[in-house]
């Protein structure tokens, strides 16, 4: 099959052209800042914006690692548990308060990436990802098998008492929204700027094929370590956020390896090595299934049992990925600067 | 001594459970290179169906029948709506394809026939036996004998029958072998269908020892070390691997686990899998991919 492996590199994602915000981007901010937490509710902000960004910011660790430096990876789910767990340890066992403990946490989740991903050297494609299967696999065990991981309750939950950052209280709806905003947009921020630097190029030249890259002067294996790293130092900040900010108590169950699955549906469907396409993959990813709810309700209510519902919302579910990927392999990223361009000529030229 | 050999014996032939689900794999990987997740999915399905089958009174060989005449219309459809539609795409592309393609068999085997657990019986006892010292379960024994018996067979099609020369054309080079007028098409609907039969064997005793549940499509995550260990390209290579991560895992548990607090099978064979990779970046019996620039 060596004619198809090397194909892989040159049909890697290609990379979405750069392009001025102009006022978008202030625009946009200031609509997530401002107008957002005047308009929403309790419920909007907390159930669904919450997630819908935490889930943004793992898609972004994600899409570093494999839409940018082309290592797959299935083991998010579990990284996404190290910074939680990790997190909680600062906190219980440390008395490190939050944000420096999410911080903390972050940097020892990216050390287990790196651990993780020193076998990308040898290992590659399909390999390489079955073989990310043992961090989801041993985290899940880890977390799990040893009581002080979660203090020693029963239940194997973690959860904090009280949330406070800087002597605010951030437990209220707004408040878990306007932190987890700011720590999306700066890591957003951090890494647009990481993408286009040195760095990211460099990871860049190792997706599309990295013997090439190795030829042209690249260090391929540092390169790729460093993607593991910083790609877990995102999923583990999303992984605290999820558990303490989101779900407010977590066990290892909430980060299984059907998230590690879903993670990676976000960088499918919302496009590989694009920065915006995540939002629009975790936007798509949090609010189909409530569309699909709805709908159902609207249609089918009474006439249905809910575990039917459930697995026909499962095969919806399946059937858009596969139309997805068919029609529009790019991601829905893609799409969206598809028609932004057709709109911009429309009246002149279609 | 004796607890080794029991340990040793016990994994050896648990590993060829797994060893039957990569088999599944492995055919789908050699024909199309794409990585079929939905092998769990369809093993599910497939046991599913058959059982479903049994329940409404059909007898063994019928429901049999029934069963791989769904599961050849099944390849058909996910070839002509699938597959086609995704021809010359990267092999990630295919890959996640087949993950959503899981969630639809997933979907629909348990939407049309229920979530509830169904007992199979097929008519192997399950006592252990003695074979000297050692105490054997008659089931594994039956289990591993059927394990082999299909890689013979398989092994027997691939080598002396049209479809299965023209497979390994596919698998070889996918361009001459449509150049000299092989219908791909056709080789894929018959590489995804003889998958589905092997996985209706895999989930007949898979789901004998366990039940036919929804956690029977999650038998594929032990199949993927084993796969990796063998190679996505031999079926050799994927009765090898069975028997190294039976083995290994059945060992570790019993000597490694109770210092480490037990409970490591989930993960210990993938470790195993990263050893084996270290040293052989294709798995044992995989092939090399060369690059070139």
């Amino acid at each position: 099959m060596s004619h198809v492996l090397s194909q892989t590199a040159r049909l890697a994602p290609t990379v979405l052209p750069e392009r001025r915000f102009g006022l978008r981007l202030p625009l946009l901010l200031l609509l997530a800042f401002v107008a957002v937490p005047l308009l929403g509710s309790d419920y909007w902000l907390g159930a669904i914006l919450v997630p819908f960004l935490v889930l943004s910011l793992a898609g972004l660790g994600l899409n570093l690692l494999t839409g940018y430096a082309g290592q797959t990876s299935l083991g998010s789910g579990g990284f996404m548990a190290v910074g939680a767990f990790a997190t909680f340890g600062f906190v219980v066992h440390g008395g490190v308060p939050l944000p420096l403990a999410v911080l903390f946490a972050g940097l020892v989740t990216a050390g287990a990436g790196l651990l993780f991903g020193l076998p990308s050297d040898r290992i590659k494609g399909f390999y390489l990802m079955v073989s990310s299967l043992a961090a989801q696999f041993f985290f899940e065990w880890l977390f799990q098998k040893f009581p002080w991981f979660y203090n020693y309750g029963s239940s194997g939950t973690i959860t904090l008492p009280r949330l406070e950052a800087f002597g605010y209280d951030i437990g209220t709806a707004v408040g878990r929204y306007y932190v987890t905003l700011t720590v999306v947009v700066l890591l957003t921020w951090i890494a647009v700027n990481l993408v286009r630097s040195q760095t990211g190029r460099s990871w860049m030249a190792v997706r599309d094929m990295d013997t090439a890259a190795a030829v042209i002067g690249i260090r391929v294996y540092r390169s790729k370590v460093l993607a593991f790293a910083v790609s877990s130092f995102y999923l583990g900040v999303a992984g605290a956020l999820w558990a303490f900010l989101y779900l407010g108590s977590a066990s290892v169950q909430s980060f299984g390896i059907s998230r590690s699955f879903q993670i990676l549906f976000i960088i499918i469907i919302g496009g590989m090595g694009s920065i915006a396409g995540n939002f629009i993959g975790a936007a798509f990813i949090s609010l189909l299934p409530l569309a699909i709810d709805h709908l159902a309700q609207a249609f089918f209510a009474g006439h249905v049992d809910a575990g039917l519902l459930q697995n026909i919302q499962k095969a919806l579910f399946g059937v858009l990925i596969i139309g997805f990927l068919i029609k529009e392999p790019d991601g829905l990223a893609r799409l969206f600067r598809t028609l932004g361009e057709r709109l911009s000529s429309w009246p002149l030229r279609f | 001594m004796n607890l080794f050999l029991e340990t040793l014996i016990g994994g050896l032939l648990a590993g060829t459970m797994y060893s039957l689900v990569a088999i599944g794999f492995v055919l789908i990987y050699k024909a199309s290179g794409v990585f079929n997740f939905a092998q769990g999915s369809m093993l599910l399905f497939a046991a599913l169906t058959f059982v479903t089958l049994l329940e409404k009174g059909l007898p063994f060989a019928a429901a049999l029948a029934v069963t791989i005449a769904i599961l050849i219309l099944g390849a058909i459809l996910i070839e002509r709506t699938v597959l086609r539609p995704l021809a010359n795409r990267s092999p990630m592309t295919l890959f996640m394809a087949t993950l959503g393609l899981s969630y639809v068999i997933e979907g629909a085997a348990q939407g049309l026939m229920g979530a509830q657990v169904h007992a199979l019986d097929l008519g192997i006892e399950d006592v252990p036996i003695f074979i000297g010292d050692v105490l054997i379960s008659q089931f594994d024994l039956v289990a591993a004998a059927t394990a082999v018996t299909l890689a013979l067979v398989l092994a027997l099609l691939f080598n002396n029958t049209r479809i299965g020369i023209s497979l390994r054309a596919v698998a070889d080079d996918t361009r001459a072998a449509l150049s000299i007028g092989i219908n791909l098409n056709r080789i894929w609907q018959i590489v995804w269908a003889v998958a589905g039969i092997v996985g209706l064997v895999a989930g007949m005793l898979w789901g004998a020892r366990q039940g036919i549940q929804f956690s029977l499509s999650l038998v594929v995550l032990k199949a993927l070390p084993v796969l990796i260990i063998g190679g996505f390209t031999s079926i050799g290579g994927a009765i090898a691997g069975g028997l190294i991560v039976g083995a290994a895992e059945n060992l570790a548990e019993t000597y490694v686990g109770p210092y480490i607090g037990g409970g490591i099978t989930p993960w210990f064979p993938y470790f195993l899998a990263i050893a084996f990779l270290y040293i052989r970046p294709a798995g044992l019996f995989g092939e090399r991919a060369l690059e070139r620039v």
